[in-house]
Formats: C-alpha cells, structure tokens, sequence
C-alpha cells in the first residue's frame, strides 16, 4: 500500500493539510455571509419562523456538502501525489471491486436520505396554507416596481411593505406583465409572481427593526430587472398600526404656493393619467404608483434611490435615463415645471 | 484558420476548398465542427468578458442594460449550443470509427450535412447582432418575456429559428451516431467493450432524439405566438407561460447530461491511459452512465420549484434530482478507484482529467444542494445557481474537452502539443476559473440575484464580484496561451508517432493522422482493451493483404446544397415567403440529387 513507499504517507498528509487549509478559508468566506450588517441580502440570517425552519434543512446541507468536498478533495489530491509516475513503478493491473461498488454507491444514497428527510419534514409545514388570522397582503410585481395590496385595510403602496412583527402575513403573489420573483433574503425564500395564476407563501417576521429589509425581483423580467428592488419594514404592533392609519387617509391638500401649483402642474403634465393620489380627484391613474403618501416612503423608483428632493427632480428629468424601459417617459419638464412637482411631491406625507 | 484544418487531418491529397465542401469524410467533417465549436468558444467567452466586466464595479458603465441582456442571452447560447456541443460533436465523429473499428459513419453524406446546418444556424444566430438586436430574453426564454409584446425586436425570433435549425443538424448526427454505434463495429467490439467515450456519445445521441422534439414543438409554439399571433404562452389570452418552462426543462435538462456525459467519457479515456491500468468498475460506470440519462428525464421540473408548482411535484422532482447523485457519485469514486494503484503520468491531459472529477464534484454537490426545495428558494436565480451551473459546465465540461484536445490532438494532426505551454494553459484556467466561479457561492448567499446589469455599492458584493471579473481575465489568457500552442504546434514536423500515450482503444493502432480509409486492415478485437491485449498476448497487427481494395464513399456537394436550401427556409420564416419557396425549391432540389447520385 501506499504507506510502505517512501513519501506516500508525506503525501498523504500534504494533502490533507492542503484540502484543510482550503475548507477553512472557504469556511472564512462563508461565514462573512452570517455579517448582515455589510451583506443586508444575506440568506444566512433567518429573520422569520419559516426561514429559520428552512435555515435548519440549508444548514445540515451545507455540512454535509461540505463534508463530500473535503473527501473527495483530499482522495482526488492524495491519489494524485502517491500514485504519480515514478522509475520503475508497476501500476497494478486490476478491473474493479464489487464490494468497493456496493460501498460506494451506498455513501450517495445515504447523503440523499440524510437531506430528504429533513427537507421533506420542512416542506410539510411551507406547504400548509397560512395560519388564521393572517395579514393579507396582494404584491404585484410591474415591469419594474412592486404594487403592494392590503384588500382587507384599504391600503395601496408601492415598493416599501411594512409588516407588524410576529403576525404571520399571507402574501398573494400576483403579475401584471411578464414573470417576476419575490424573494425577501432574511424573511423568506422566493416564490414567483406567474401573470395568469396567484402564487401565495407566508411567513412571520420575528425581528421588529428600524432599518428595512432589502429585497429585489429575482425572476429575470427584462430590461430594468436589475432595478426593481423593494424594501420590507417590520415593526412593533403599535408602530404598525400607527403606520396603517397614516396610509388609510387621504392628501391633504397642498397650503404652500408652489406646491399648490405642483398639484396644477401634476395634472396638466399628465401625470394623473397613470398614478392615484387619493384626495385629489383628478388623478385616478392606475398604471404607475399610488402617490397618496409618496412622501412617506423612504426611497422613489422602486428603491432606487433615497427619496431626496434632489433624486426626485432627477428622477422626474428624465425617468428612463436611471431606469431604462421605463414605463414612465421623458417628459421634456421645464426645469420651473420641476421644481413645483417635486414641492408637490414633497408634501404627501 | 484554414490551414490548421487542412493540416490537421491529412486524410486525401487534395486540400483544396471545393474538396472541404464536399467532403464526406469523418475525419474532415470531424476537424472542422471542432475549429468551428472552438472559434464559437472564443465569441461566447469574450461574450463573458464583458458581461464580467460590467459587473466588477458596482453600477458599472460598460454596457447599458439592453446590450448586457444580449451579452448574456448569447453567451448561454454560443457555449451551449455553438462550442460545447459542436467541439463534443467534433470529437464524436474524429473518434467514433475510429474507436469501433470502422472506416467511416454510416451516413457519410448525412454527416456532412449535419455539419453544414450547423455553420448556418450559427452564423444565422450570431447575424442577430448586426439585425436589430440579438436575443436579449435569456437562453431559456421564458414566456410571457419573450412574446412580441414584451420582446418587440427580432431578438428572440432568431432565437426560435436559430435554435430550430441547429435542432435540425443536432437531430441528424445524433440518428447517424446512434446507427454507427450499433451498428458498425468491429469484429469482436461487443457493446459491454465499447469504449466509454462511445458508450457516453450513445446515450447522448439517445438523450437528444428524444428531448430535441420536444423543444421543437415548443419552439414552434413559441414562433406561431410571435409572428401568427396564437397564444400558447401568453396569459392575457388563455396561455400559459408555465406550459413552455415545463416543455423547455423537459428538453434543457436532458441537455445539462448532453453537455457532461461526453466529457465524462473524455476523462474515462483519458485517466486509464495515464493511469496504465484499466478502467475501474467499467460496467458500473457504463451504467451509472445510462442511469443519469433515464433519471435526467425525470427531474426537469426542479427548474421550477419557485413557479409555485405546489407539494406533491415539489417532493417527486427533488427526490428524483437527488437520486442522480448517485449514480455520479459511483462515477467519481470509480475514477478515483482507476487511479488508485496506478503509475500516472501527468501529462497536460492528465491535469485536465483529474481537475474534472474535482471541478465536476464541486459542481454535483451544489446541484444536489438546490435540490432541495426549501434551500432552492434561496439559491434560485441568486449567483449560487451561476456558481452550481459554471461548475458543471466549465469545470466539468470545458475541462473535459481540453483534456481530449490535449489527449487527441496528437492523433489528429500528428503533432504533440506543447507540454510546458499546456501546463501553463491548465494552470492558469484552473486558478481562473476558481477565482471565477467559487465567490459566486458567496455573491448567491448574500442575495446577489441572476441576470442583474448593475447592483447598488452597499450590498457587500464588490469585492467578490473583483475577484470573479479578475478570474475570467486569466481565464482569457490561459485560452490565449492554448492558441498560441496550437500555432506553434501546427508548424513543426509531425512528431507524434501512431501510439504516443500507449493507449488501449483502437484509434492508436492507425497512423497519426489516419488515412482516408482509417485502417488498411479492420481490427479484432479481443479484449475492452484492446491494444494492451495484443501487446500483452503478443498479438501482431494484422497484416495488410496485398490486394487490399477499399472502397470509400465519393465526395458529395448535395449536402451543401440541403444545408443552403435548409437555411434559406430559415431566412425566410423571419423575411419573405418567396425566399422561404426558394429554400424548398433547392432543398427539393438537393435532395433529388442526393438519392440519385451514385454511391461508386
């Protein structure tokens, strides 16, 4: 064996050395995946019931994952250290091993059964229907913004959901286009938005927080895919509650002067045509976002950017420009045009 | 690159251009689907390049969305179905005679046309480029994206046609495979000695009769919706876009196997040989061969677990995915068993075969990883999935077919690559593809989705995304160092002798190139292998007998012919029904000539 030859055992331990110190720094890099405070997308972070229950199957896979590769990393590098040519070496002549076969085809079917099980235990419970007494909500994926729908509140927003914690939430998943993906990284795996038929999942978020969950579309959905990002806001019941008060109201009516002549400008540049602010009679628009309370939100264009004044005249300058394809045109605005919309804009609260 | 072709077969005296295009010999026919698969292997990669280049910064400014979109639609398709494929096919035809001791395919004639059906759709999809726009809706083109509402330039029609027409030339060499194989064998070559590489063409040839009709259906379907304006995909009109994914996986799986399984009979060659003893477990990895392509028509829907396909198929797809580990996880630890014991010689090919059973394992755990539906919900779409894929298909696929040209590019054109450039090109593709390929696992597993032209600087992923960008560079450059081998090689003195490897199958006992005919005298064969047989048995070739009349197949021009009138059918499908008449007119034309012409 290769024990008895000089050097077969130093190759042997060079390997494992080599396959050890390359799994640990694999490891390393894995485990910068567990910071969510520089990777806010992270899949490692379980913030809800469900994906802390996937995160159970998604860790015992890894290990075991990890477990094949050092195997046969250390077999592939072993073998080829001992066995290289050397003068006046023999290789030895023989055509298999069914007692060998039957071992090795019993490893795989052990791994398979060791992550079927757990998967198909988790997948029991993923698959029931959503606990009574869920939140309702519909997200509607738009080439390339997300509509967000709660039937029973009354309420419509776009791009930021905010949820109560620990209340499981049933979302429908809806589209009114092409296929998009809604994947929310901490708080549940994706589950597609299929124009034609409703997809559901649901989820109980555990971790009430002042900074959003990031999210984006995950189904390749055309030209701006890489832009149709959302946010997902969890907070403590009484912070909700307070949110969806807010959001049930209507505009208030515009005092300054400019921004009153924001609302005029709103209607004469068409904007009305495709958006709905409610309070404002004229703008019953339903392709684009509902702006009733635009100016709540954190960010504009799908999370595109932090809602400044600056990023809304931007945006407003010539909206294909940051997102290409969009739906919403250049409309050649004047830059006096400019500065009352974004007054205008300013004062949704 | 005329030229490297011509020298690299020597197969007839006459090297003129008219003598290219009617050949029909497998050899010629062989050399030139590889020069053409490596040449779409340049277009694709450069395709990748930039695609990575845009990626290595955040909001990069290299490409704007809609080029990007085309980018990486056109690389998925040229590797896949322009350079893996053809560069297997390539090989397919160099090696199946002559590894069953044949003079030449079948269907001679039919394999040239294969051959020219393939250029055309090439070049037809590859034109997109310079007529309004290449297909921009990712290679799988998923419905409703790629219906004329939401792709209105004539992107993803080329998409449909290009693909038909190589579907065409796919559908024809694997028929002609499969009746080769079974068929023309040698005295003595039983199909349990088959050599590997032809037990692994068999099953693709069978994995592609079978799962190209189905994609054709659906490409038709997908062509009446786009220019007639049925609605088989589209929801707005009673389709359903969840019927074409499951008629495109039902076809894209069995075609993951179609890009592996010839690699994996690559390094089954190759790692004997190098290795000097014989293949471990050959009927366990014969079998486990044929396992994966019965189980990869099973397992298509583990593409859509996201689709929201409820419990019951969530469960059957996942255990069926999962069981394909098996019958690979035999293969590796056969060939890990063939080098146990042996005295290997780490040529260039041997670096290539054994960084396959390393690369192609990284690759097999992350599939069975995301065969689990739960997990899939996170890696579906991420990087993760980027990483799982380019595993497979670079690390097991690529590295295969470079193994092969290492291993047989001796037998075809008589020369030895450079071995200190070799070593150079795998040293430097290895490194690069792992500073590739690797920290996309972690780019999926902080969210970073597929697909995405540009990504926001606060997420965590730039220094990944460097490092991935860096990687395909050195991949780039270890390409260049193999052309600039290849040249180097192809103008010195023929060097390789019949046998430079010692190999054990039948294509080292004819000279380097071979002749026309491949052997003066078809073998015996004895032994699965057979060369180390005679040599251990002390077996002498047979000798050539002095009358020895040989009767060859003439040169043929009416499968070019086909193949122009078959691609005028395709020009006009997108144009003008009187260019589409005129392609059935020469098609009726080409193939009138073709039952008349004399075969003597």
């Amino acid at each position: 064996m290769s024990g008895s030859r000089p050097g077969g055992m130093i190759a042997i331990i060079a390997s494992l050395v080599v396959t050890g110190v390359v799994t640990f720094l694999i490891y390393l890099a894995f485990a910068e995946s567990l910071d969510a405070v520089r990777q806010p997308m992270t899949t490692f972070v379980p913030k809800s019931d469900n994906a802390e229950l996937v995160h159970g199957v998604y860790k015992l896979i890894f290990w075991l994952a990890g477990a094949v590769f050092v195997g046969i990393m250390a077999l592939t590098l072993a073998f080829s250290l001992v066995y290289r040519e050397r003068p006046g070496r023999e290789a030895r002549q023989f055509h298999g091993n069914s007692r060998l076969e039957v071992v090795w085809t019993l490893i795989p079917v052990l791994l398979v059964v060791a992550m079927a099980v757990p998967t198909f235990s988790a997948m029991s419970v993923l698959s029931k229907p959503a606990p009574q007494g869920a939140l309702q909500v519909v997200a509607v994926g738009h080439q390339w913004w997300w509509e967000f729908q709660y039937p029973e509140l009354g309420i419509t927003t776009a791009n930021e959901l905010h949820l109560p914690v620990n209340r499981p939430v049933n979302v429908t998943l809806r589209s009114v286009d092409v296929i998009h993906s809604f994947w929310v990284p901490q708080l549940t795996g994706k589950i597609d938005n299929v124009p034609g038929h409703d997809n559901h999942l649901w989820f109980t978020p555990t971790e009430a927080r002042p900074e959003p969950y990031l999210a984006q579309c995950a189904e390749f959905c055309g030209l701006s895919h890489a832009n149709m990002r959302f946010r997902v806001f969890v907070s403590e019941t009484p912070a909700f509650e307070t949110w969806v008060k807010d959001a049930k109201t209507e505009r208030v009516a515009p005092s300054a002067d400019l921004a009153k002549a924001g609302e005029q400008q709103f209607t004469a540049s068409g904007c009305i045509a495709c958006h709905t602010i409610r309070g404002n009679p004229t703008a019953v628009g339903k392709i684009g976002p509902d702006l009733t309370h635009f100016a709540s939100r954190t960010t504009l264009a799908s999370a595109m950017m932090d809602r400044t004044p600056e990023n809304v005249r931007k945006w407003l300058h010539n909206p294909p420009a940051i997102k290409p394809g969009s739906l919403m045109p250049n409309l050649n605005l004047s830059p006096e045009a400019l500065d009352k919309l974004v007054a205008y804009l300013d004062g949704l609260k | 690159m005329a030229t490297a072709i011509g020298a690299m077969t020597h197969t007839e005296e006459d090297y003129g251009l008219w003598s290219w295009l009617t050949t029909v010999d497998h050899k010629r026919i062989g050399a030139v689907y590889t020069v053409a698969g490596f040449l779409f292997f340049l277009v694709g990669g450069l395709e990748a390049v930039a695609v990575r280049t845009q990626l290595a910064v955040p909001n990069g400014t290299v490409l704007d969305a809609e080029s990007y979109n085309q980018f990486f639609t056109m690389h998925a398709l040229t590797m896949i179905f322009l350079a893996i494929m053809p560069m297997g096919a390539g090989f397919f035809n160099y090696f199946i005679p002559l590894q069953i001791g044949a003079r030449d395919v079948a269907f001679p004639r039919l394999n040239a046309l294969s051959l020219w059906i393939f250029l055309g759709g090439g070049l037809l999809l590859n034109s997109s480029f310079f007529l309004g726009g290449a297909p921009n809706g990712g290679w799988f083109g998923y419905a409703p994206l790629s219906s004329i509402e939401y792709a209105k330039t004539s992107g993803m029609t080329f998409y449909v046609v290009g693909l038909l027409t190589l579907g065409v030339s796919t559908l024809i060499a694997s028929l002609n495979f499969a009746v080769t194989i079974i068929n023309m064998r040698a005295p003595g070559m039983s199909m349990m000695r088959l050599p590997v590489f032809i037990w692994m063409v068999l099953v693709v040839a069978f994995l592609l009769i079978l799962s190209l009709p189905v994609l054709t259906v659906g490409l038709l379907q997908l062509y009446f919706d786009r220019v007639w304006g049925t609605s088989f995909f589209s929801p707005a009109t009673g389709g359903d876009p969840i019927l074409w994914q499951h008629i495109f996986w039902i076809f894209g799986h069995p075609e993951v196997y179609v890009l592996i399984l010839p690699s994996m009979g690559i390094v089954s060659e190759v790692l004997p040989v190098m290795s000097k003893k014989p293949l471990f477990g050959y009927s366990a990895i014969v079998f486990a061969g044929a396992a994966i392509g019965v189980l990869g028509f099973g397992v298509w829907a583990h593409h859509m677990f996201t689709t929201g396909l409820g419990p019951v198929p969530q469960v059957v797809f996942s255990a069926s995915t999962m069981a394909i580990g098996i019958p690979t996880g035999i293969k590796i630890f056969n060939w890990l068993g063939t080098m146990y014991g042996g005295n290997i010689r780490f040529v260039t090919a041997t670096y290539f075969s054994v960084a396959f059973i390393a690369m192609f394992t990284i690759g097999g755990i992350s599939g069975v990883m995301h065969a689990s539906p739960p997990v899939d919900g996170h890696h579906q779409d991420s990087y993760f999935v980027v990483a799982h894929l380019h595993y497979v298909l670079f690390g097991g696929a690529i590295m295969g077919i470079f193994s092969g040209l290492f291993y047989w590019f001796p037998k075809m054109s008589g020369r030895m690559l450079d071995e200190g450039l070799g070593k150079i090109t795998f040293w430097l593709m290895f490194v690069g593809m792992n500073l590739t390929f690797f920290p996309m696992h972690f780019l999926g597993l902080a969210g970073m989705p597929r697909r995405i032209y540009r990504y926001d600087a606060d997420l965590g992923w730039e220094t990944w995304n460097m490092v991935a960008t860096l990687g395909s560079y050195t991949i780039a450059l270890s390409v260049f160092i193999f052309l600039i081998n290849v040249i180097k090689t192809m103008r010195k003195d023929k060097d390789a002798g019949d046998d430079p490897w010692g190999g054990a199958t039948l294509e080292w006992a004819t000279s380097s190139p071979p002749p026309a005919h491949d052997f003066d005298v078809i073998p015996e064969v004895r032994d699965r292998d057979p060369l180390w047989h005679d040599r251990d048995h002390g077996i002498a070739r047979a000798a050539v007998p002095e009358h020895n009349h040989i009767h060859m197949p003439p040169p043929s021009y009416f499968p070019l012919i086909v193949a122009l009138g078959a691609l005028l059918l395709a020009v006009g499908s997108m144009t003008h029904l009187s260019v589409l008449g005129l392609g059935v007119v020469i098609c009726i034309y080409g193939v009138w000539g073709w039952a008349l012409e004399p075969t003597d």
